[in-house]
């Protein structure tokens, strides 16, 4: 079996599981995350509460279920809102190469990525208020381009196929050859930048809302468990321990699965990426 | 080259103009006027108004964004209305925490990821390899913060060698500052270093293809000695720029561990800023940090054409 192969099994073992466990508390968790139980608050993992409890007495386990869907649907709500107009632009930007829009887009480009990574998100949310909602749009728009890119450069080297030029002899107009031609095979590249930054994402959310600026309480997400747990990671350390954990698996599970889907997709990358 | 030069300078200066326009425009765009919205809502009309006045919000938008310009270009920030003294100050104080943890963090990662980064590459498909890259993966999904948190369990709270967060400042002597910055500095290293050590590894794979590497072997080089002399040196340069762009994850990233230490650093002041809503301190360091991000980016570039020349002609 190629390494391709291991990554994309491993990585989607990983996701499945921590996203499983995210599906399943839409309808089923241990314990209620909405009552608080102040008498047995802090408590470390022991039999009823597998990974301990946490300062009002919340099951670590059930938080952990809740949240990570939460910090799922964040990412996966800003991915999509970089796919839903990044998309169009690169289309545009690689149809009229070295035209004003393409200029326009990146240069616009090279202005989103001269923020200091978070900095944008950290301006954008500081300014709307803190909530889940505009941690989407913040990473969102950090987002847009980065798709813009993937797909203009994807798309820059189909436009001088000769399966494109034939299309433009049977009169197809560029709107329709972009749609038709251009994104079907640039979709390789978009799914493994999908998958990236999915992973970026949960790590966006759990930094902007572990400093506040991201998921407000009462609404459980893994960064605001992790902000929970700084003051009393003396006292309980599990309370830091098992959703940072979470973290990582879910992140190193899409890594794993991007890694695996680029070799898959693009076999003259195996062996020689970073 | 003067023209490489020049036309990296003008899309230096355009990048900027835009991103201090984005600032400005997300600062306008906060709920009420600025002034309203860095009081909060039980403040008194009058004191509103105030405010207003102070910060020339009396005045049109285009002339204030040219004021504010301006004033930056010549080193005046602004004054902060929480700190009651000038941006320009505040932000140089905090600058001797965050420019010597990001330099200690770069410093880091850079002793950890280049002998990781040669040894997987001159171990490509082995044992070895494997193990350190599996390390990179799981170095780049691991929080910085929670990394950080994990560091001050062990080292701060249990093994007593570091203290748990703050800064005694450099009149303290030199060795306890650096100590504070040490647990920060690892933490920041961590995933900035998986990401290098990816990097030297596969540029250093792509050197050791090239004719110049068989050349030195049939030289009668050994293949470490080969490595070494000819396939570490030229497999830098990549590595240079990656290097550069790091500098923009390390200042992001510090705003979140500095939150965690309490070190009264920029990202610290920022978040402190947001919270009180002072917005010009936030306009004012936000713009610096997109300032020196572009500034370094650019210096590698041009770095990077002197080196290869070949690059001049492609952008």
């Amino acid at each position: 079996m190629s390494r391709a192969n291991v990554n994309l099994i491993l990585g989607t073992l990983l996701v499945a599981a921590l996203g499983g466990l995210a599906l399943l508390a839409l309808v089923w968790t241990p314990y209620d995350v909405n009552v608080m139980n102040i008498a047995g608050k802090l408590k470390p993992p022991s039999a009823e509460h597998w990974l301990g409890t946490d300062q009002l007495g919340r099951d670590i386990l059930s938080m952990i279920m809740v949240g990570a869907g939460t910090s799922i649907t964040v990412a996966a709500l800003a991915v999509a809102v970089g796919l839903v107009f990044g998309i169009p632009l690169g289309l545009l930007a690689a149809a009229h190469k070295g035209g004003l829009i393409d200029e326009t887009i990146m240069r616009l480009n090279d202005v989103v990525f001269a923020f200091p990574f978070l900095c944008l998100a950290i301006l954008i949310t500081a300014v709307l208020g803190a909530s889940a909602g505009n941690a989407v749009l913040a990473f969102g728009i950090f987002n847009i381009p980065v798709f813009a890119r993937v797909t203009r450069g994807g798309a820059l080297s189909l436009w001088e196929r000769e399966f494109i030029m034939s299309a433009q002899v049977s009169g197809k107009g560029v709107a329709r050859i972009s749609a038709e031609h251009i994104l079907p095979n640039v979709l390789n590249l978009l799914i493994v930048q999908g998958t990236i930054q999915f992973a970026l994402g949960i790590q966006v959310e759990a930094a902007l809302s572990f400093i506040g600026l991201g998921v407000q309480p009462p609404t459980p997400s893994l960064g605001r468990m992790l902000a929970d747990a700084q003051t009393l990671v003396t006292l309980a350390p599990h309370m830091a321990i098992f959703p940072g954990m979470a973290i990582i698996l879910i992140v190193l599970g899409l890594n794993l699965m991007g890694d695996g889907l680029r070799d898959l997709l693009d076999p003259r990358l195996s062996g020689e990426r970073t | 080259m003067l023209r490489y030069v020049l036309k990296r300078l003008l899309s230096l200066i355009v990048t900027l103009a835009v991103a201090s326009m984005v600032i400005f425009a997300v600062i306008e765009v906060a709920p009420g006027d600025p002034a309203s919205f860095m009081l909060g809502v039980n403040a008194q009309p009058d004191t509103v108004a105030a405010l207003r006045t102070e910060l020339g919000l009396d005045q049109p938008k285009a002339e204030r964004y040219l004021s504010w310009i301006g004033n930056m270009l010549t080193g005046d920030f602004g004054t902060s209305y929480t700190y009651r003294s000038s941006v320009a100050q505040i932000i140089g104080d905090r600058l001797w925490v965050s420019v010597p943890l990001a330099l200690y963090a770069l410093i880091l990662s850079t002793v950890i990821a280049f002998p990781a980064g040669i040894y997987a590459a001159a171990r490509r498909g082995k044992a070895g390899d494997a193990a350190v890259m599996g390390g990179t993966q799981l170095g780049v999904a691991v929080p910085n913060f929670w990394f950080a948190m994990m560091l001050v369990l062990i080292f701060a709270i249990n093994l007593r060698w570091f203290g748990a967060g703050g800064f005694p400042g450099w009149s303290k002597g030199v060795f306890p500052a650096i100590k504070a910055l040490t647990l920060p500095a690892i933490a920041l290293a961590l995933p900035q270093a998986a990401i290098l050590t990816r990097v030297m590894r596969s540029s250093l794979i792509d050197v050791l293809g090239e004719d110049f590497m068989r050349t030195a072997r049939a030289k009668g080089l050994t293949r470490s000695q080969a490595i070494w002399r000819h396939g570490v040196r030229n497999a830098l340069i990549p590595v240079l720029t990656i290097l550069g762009l790091q500098v923009s994850f390390l200042i992001a990233g510090a705003i979140v561990i500095e939150q965690v230490f309490y070190l009264p650093g920029l990202g610290r002041l920022i978040f402190q800023s947001i919270n009180a809503r002072d917005l010009i301190v936030v306009e004012s360091v936000v713009m610096l940090l997109v300032f020196a991000v572009v500034l370094i980016n650019f210096l590698v570039d041009i770095a990077y054409s002197i080196v290869d020349p070949r690059l001049r002609q492609r952008t």
